[in-house]
């Protein structure tokens, strides 16, 4: 590959008990772009994204084989500090998870634990971000009320700011638009491409229109493999295995 | 047909409340009729004159107060044992792994185990350290009878918090301390709800403090000195042949009663104020 890999996955295997659930998994995501991996629901979308920031290590009966290297350093090496490999990136799940706190301290919480207490940083830190995902107008009257009276979409809008807020290299989103209306997920997708000039993004999508729109490469994964990656419009309009072709299938129609 | 059947249900349903309700009804009513009538000022801001299983002057002020040193010692202790047990279980051990499920099974069988024996093992270990009865004693004997009780009863409520959460504050660089605290914050109600079950238990019961905390007519000083209880001084009293000693157990129960109810409210209270933020 041209690009510097920000990410270098190198034949990863991943069994959770009996299952085999990824499948030698060979991948650079480049840096400073933003990489769409797309595929049929249930085949390993999420948890190639967890054993990035090493997210899967929590779940029981997880066996990892195989090099995850982050600017160059595998980061399961026993030596490796797992905090400092999460901070460096910011998760944005599948589902909001509000934590039980405020709106502010919401986003205040990840520069807090990170030894971060001045008020008047943090205030700056917090609007900011709300701003970057445009929810601030919504909720600059009620910072101190309960994270969990907001709505589905505005919570995953706050979640995707309590990511960005602890200022990480690379941002890994698990379908982050799939709760949001047609607004605020083209306002999320500007928010990624004006993202990739600082950040490498992964992005997990079902969305095709979407990947278009904010990749620059695409990953199709299949049953646990990688099928095929490359450029976007390649990917899309050109695949040159049979089973990305039939899954890009409806995209032209 | 299905009518019929939801019906019946109904009725069942509607039944056992009446019979729940009721219940506590009479309790309530039986110990209030009796108890009210010899429930004065005495009664609770003096101690006992004259023995205090035959005497008819003076209060239970030293049961009052050696209940209550004993129900929030004991609650504050097993607090303090319990809640870094059921953190270690959930969140640094592996889910599920042996130690994790073997600390389950032992505090299920330990929370089926009756307060006697309780009573008896803390006695026995007096006895082998050369102690007296004392309030001491009888905290500690409690706390080990109420640690299960929080144990189970936390453990209930932190397991069910969804992996989501511990996620979210791992992806952001969380420490697994940092997580334990977001759980815990998360379990509020359920932490408060364990707690009101273990005071009950530990202010109610008679077997764990016969023999370790003992009775005494004065209130206690230090913690090497025996403390009087509530549950004692109602045994004590309603074993007493003279009709007036036993309208004071009645009158002692009240107060236990009283005492159960306010805390019961006031956590509600707490709980409400806690838990807003929660999920
Ligand atoms: N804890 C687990 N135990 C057993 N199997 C699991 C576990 N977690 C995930 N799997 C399996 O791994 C496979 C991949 O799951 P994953 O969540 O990565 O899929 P996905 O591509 O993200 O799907 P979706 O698009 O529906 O989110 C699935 O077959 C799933 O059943
Ligand atoms: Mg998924």
């Amino acid at each position: 590959m041209i690009i510097q890999p920000h990410i270098s996955i190198q034949n990863l295997n991943v069994h959770i008990g009996e299952n085999h659930i990824l499948k030698n998994i060979n991948l650079d995501i480049p840096d400073k772009k933003v990489t769409s991996l797309i595929g049929p629901s249930g085949c390993g979308k999420t948890t190639l994204l967890k054993t990035m920031n090493r997210l899967l290590d929590r779940q029981t009966d997880v066996r990892v084989e195989g090099k995850v290297l982050v600017d160059g350093e595998n980061i399961y090496d026993p030596k490796v500090e797992v905090t400092h490999i999460r901070k460096k990136m910011g998760l944005l799940s599948q589902r909001p998870f509000p934590l039980p706190m405020n709106i502010y301290d919401n986003i205040a919480y990840g520069q807090r634990i990170h030894g971060n207490n001045n008020k008047k940083d943090l205030d700056e830190i917090v609007e900011k971000h709300l701003r970057g995902v445009n929810l601030w107008d919504e909720v600059k009257d009620r910072l101190k009320s309960p994270a969990t009276r907001l709505s589905i979409g505005q919570q995953q809008r706050l979640c995707l700011a309590r990511g960005l807020a602890i200022e990480p290299e690379i941002i890994l989103g698990d379908e982050p638009t799939s709760a949001l209306d047609p607004i605020s997920t083209q306002h999320i997708e500007e928010l990624f491409l004006q993202l990739k000039e600082k950040y490498t993004i992964v992005l997990v999508t079902h969305i095709l229109r979407q990947a278009r729109r904010v990749s620059d490469y695409i990953g199709f994964v299949y049953m646990g493999e990688i099928i095929e990656f490359g450029p976007t419009e390649e990917i899309l309009l050109n695949p040159k295995e049979k089973l990305t072709r039939d899954y890009v299938k409806g995209f032209l129609s | 047909m299905r009518k019929t059947e939801e019906n019946i249900f109904k009725f069942l349903m509607i039944l056992s409340t009446i019979i729940i309700s009721s219940t506590l009804f009479l309790i309530l009513y039986t110990i209030f009729s009796r108890g009210v009538g010899s429930l004065s000022w005495n009664m609770i801001s003096k101690i006992p004159e004259g023995g205090f299983y035959i005497g008819k002057g003076g209060g239970i002020l030293n049961a009052i107060i050696g209940s209550v040193y004993i129900t929030f010692g004991s609650t504050l202790l097993g607090l303090l044992v319990s809640i870094p047990i059921v953190i270690y279980i959930n969140v640094y051990a592996k889910k599920n792994s042996l130690l994790a499920n073997i600390t389950r099974l032992s505090y299920d069988i330990l929370f089926g185990i009756p307060s006697i024996v309780y009573g008896a093992f803390g006695f026995a270990i007096m006895v082998y350290m050369g102690l007296k009865t004392s309030l001491l004693a009888g905290i500690i004997t409690v706390t080990l009878m109420i640690i299960p009780i929080l144990v189970r009863a936390i453990d209930e409520v932190v397991r069910v918090v969804p992996e989501d959460m511990s996620n979210s504050v791992y992806s952001l660089g969380g420490t697994r301390y940092e997580t334990a605290k977001i759980l815990l914050r998360q379990s509020i109600p359920g932490i408060i709800t364990a707690i009101l079950l273990s005071f009950g238990r530990a202010i109610g019961d008679a077997a764990c403090v016969l023999f370790t905390a003992g009775f005494t007519d004065s209130i206690p000083t230090s913690l090497d000195q025996p403390a009087a209880t509530l549950p004692l001084s109602i045994f004590f009293q309603l074993s007493s042949p003279i009709q007036e000693v036993q309208n004071r157990a009645y009158a002692a129960a009240t107060i236990l009663t009283i005492i159960v109810l306010i805390i019961s409210i006031a956590a509600k209270i707490a709980s409400k104020n806690l838990s807003k933020n929660i999920i």
